[in-house]
């Protein structure tokens, strides 16, 4: 065999070993979403919407879950969304270089990848030991926490785009940099923070892990924030690893409601912001 | 006052404060100049918040586990022991299935990813780039949860039907390695979770190194193209050397969320506080203990033991991801050198 041959060869396998690498990924993923809309579409009906989640062995829905979900969700992005937004200006306009600047990027990254499941025993320290008991407010804090780094990251990334020709021009124009930041740099910028802000929506609201000791669970319908709130996570999680059909099944309708809206969301946010250089 | 307010930031801002004085008389320069403070200022609250956040994990994870520390001491991190009856603890069967999944998990998840991100970047027709990448992104965005309940009760029944019998009966008996899939065909165990780790971390690490792959300029690859390499020895001799802190950094970013990622294993390992030869037998990670016995855990030296749990855990996966995190910052700081 001469070398030329060997080398083709070589490159032939590797090639093809790159290829099915591809499929394998895409091959888990076919596999789940089909799995998931089999079982989750034979088990979504109206009443999964309209009733609360049933005790044992008698059918209901679950709609406490969907709200107490909804309203954390919306809560944990009503907190996190300002803070980030503003750590990302700071770091985008302000800090830059600085020492601070560098240290809150810094952190922020590794926050980002920091296991859920510790913010929960954070906010648990900080949160329900201090207030005496499991409740939805702490459950929006622990999202809240989660949400945060995804929007400063973001919104430091977006702000960097604006150019900085803009930003002069209206400094020269007599406009004072608060002024600056909120007309223009945020106004060119606003479709790439919002698009960090949705896809902050999009990762917290499958959070489990950090709701397990926060927000816990509640069986019935509870719309106050100061007491353990339903949520669909943790609901998914007791009802898939019960005994009981019944449960099971709302567990699948609730993994395929979560998938649809966290992929709608996904879906909404890159049609918002096409990433640069995309081919 | 605002020049150092705002740093080399804004150099024209001094001309611009100037003419709108001149211009618009004192009052409204006073206005601006204080909503300049506060804006400033918020911002800068804001940012230090981040690093609050941090903090505060660190002070109550640290403060949560004394407790357990005083009862035990260090000698917590390496006794097996975890009997909540006798009110026991120690954390090496969570640590050694922390790190047996994720080693599992690297040993799937980095060539897959490898591979993924070569095809992509290399290989893939152009219009098939984006729709290639979005998939493998989905992957991402599946929630936690979905991985377990889809591992739990689709893939694990599955595997112990079809896949684990067979690797028994041909491996079980192996010297040295056969001890590793021994056992009863459970379907569930540390294999299958470090396996759908493996699937949760492919997307991250594959995304870091197709990133990287894309600062190699392409007059390297022509040169070597030129001069008669296959696609194989430029991905090899170019592509590789350029990029290898980089993928080294993602590979780290993908063990940092594989040691800490909670749903999918609690559904799947089998949580049982053991350490047992064969991968195919259940044990229990520290974020699946956390995620398990927190809630009902009674206050005092059983919650303590599961704080300090969780700052073994915080530990772990902070020495990974700043050490992923500066490998990243070296290729970009190489990669403005040589721009």
């Amino acid at each position: 065999m001469t070398i030329y041959t060997r080398r083709r060869i070589i490159n032939i396998f590797n090639l093809s070993m790159s290829f099915l690498t591809m499929a394998f990924g895409l091959f888990w993923l076919g596999w789940i979403l089909v799995t998931l809309f089999q079982q989750g579409l034979g088990a979504l009906d109206w009443t999964v919407f309209t009733q609360n989640t049933p005790p044992p062995g008698e059918s209901g829905g679950l709609l406490n879950a969907i709200v107490g979900s909804l309203i954390m969700t919306a809560l944990g992005v009503l907190i996190g969304a300002p803070l980030g937004v503003l750590a990302g200006t700071y770091l985008a306009e302000y800090g830059r270089h600085s020492r601070l600047a560098s240290a809150v990027r810094f952190i922020n990254d590794i926050l980002l990848s920091a296991p859920s499941i510790i913010v929960g025993l954070f906010i648990f320290t900080v949160v329900v030991m201090a207030m005496g008991s499991f409740s939805g407010f702490a459950g929006s804090l622990a999202l809240a926490v989660i949400a945060l780094p995804v929007i400063v990251r973001t919104t430091e990334n977006m702000l960097a785009l604006v150019p900085g020709r803009l930003r002069e021009a209206a400094a020269a124009l007599g406009a004072p940099t608060w002024l600056v930041i909120v007309r223009i740099s945020y106004r060119a910028a606003r479709a790439g923070i919002v698009t960090g802000i949705l896809l902050a929506v999009a990762r917290i609201s499958g959070e489990t892990a950090p709701l397990l000791f926060t927000a816990l669970n509640n069986q019935f319908f509870s719309a106050d924030l100061g007491r353990p709130m339903a949520n669909l996570p943790v609901t998914i999680f007791q009802f898939a690893l019960s005994p009981y059909r019944d449960w099971q099944d709302l567990a699948w309708a609730g993994s395929l409601l979560i998938t649809l809206a966290v992929l709608a969301i996904s879906i909404v946010a890159r049609v918002l912001v096409r990433p640069k250089g995309s081919k | 006052m605002q020049a150092n307010l705002h740093g080399e930031a804004f150099p024209a801002d001094r001309t611009a404060a100037g003419i709108s004085h001149a211009v618009q008389g004192p009052t409204l320069n006073r206005q601006h100049s204080v909503a300049d403070f506060l804006f400033a200022n918020a911002t800068r609250i804001a940012a230090v918040t981040v690093l609050v956040v941090l903090l505060g994990i660190m002070i109550s994870l640290a403060v949560g586990s004394i407790p357990a520390f005083r009862e035990f001491g260090l000698s917590f991190a390496w006794t097996e022991v975890w009997n909540p009856v006798t009110q026991e603890f120690g954390a090496l069967a969570p640590i050694y299935g922390t790190l047996v999944t994720s080693l599992i998990a690297m040993i799937i998840a980095v060539p897959v990813s490898f591979g993924i991100a070569l095809f992509i970047t290399e290989l893939s027709p152009g219009f098939l780039r984006r729709p290639l990448g979005i998939a493998i992104e989905l992957l991402a965005g599946i929630p936690s949860i979905i991985y377990g309940m889809w591992g739990l009760f689709v893939f694990a029944p599955w595997f112990g039907e079809n896949v684990q019998p067979w690797v028994t009966e041909h491996l079980g008996n192996w010297p040295v390695i056969g001890g590793l899939f021994d056992g009863p065909p459970l379907g569930i165990g540390m294999f299958t979770a470090g396996l759908i780790l493996a699937i949760m971390v492919i997307p991250f690490i594959s995304a870091v190194m197709r990133d990287v792959f894309e600062v190699v300029p392409p007059v390297l690859k022509e040169s070597s193209y030129a001069v008669g390499a296959t696609t194989w020895e430029v991905v090899r001799n170019i592509v590789l050397p350029y990029t290898k802190v980089g993928i080294v950094g993602g590979v780290m970013l993908g063990l940092g969320r594989a040691l800490g990622e909670t749903m999918a294993v609690t559904f799947v390992i089998g949580n049982a506080h053991r350490i047992d030869p064969s991968l195919f037998m259940p044990g229990t990670t520290i974020s699946a203990t956390l995620a398990n016995e927190f809630a009902e855990a009674d206050a005092g030296i059983y919650t303590s033991s599961l704080f300090a749990l969780g700052l073994i855990l915080f530990l772990l996966t902070f020495i990974v991801l700043v050490l992923a995190k500066l490998l990243l910052l070296r290729l970009q700081r190489g990669e403005g050198k040589s721009a």
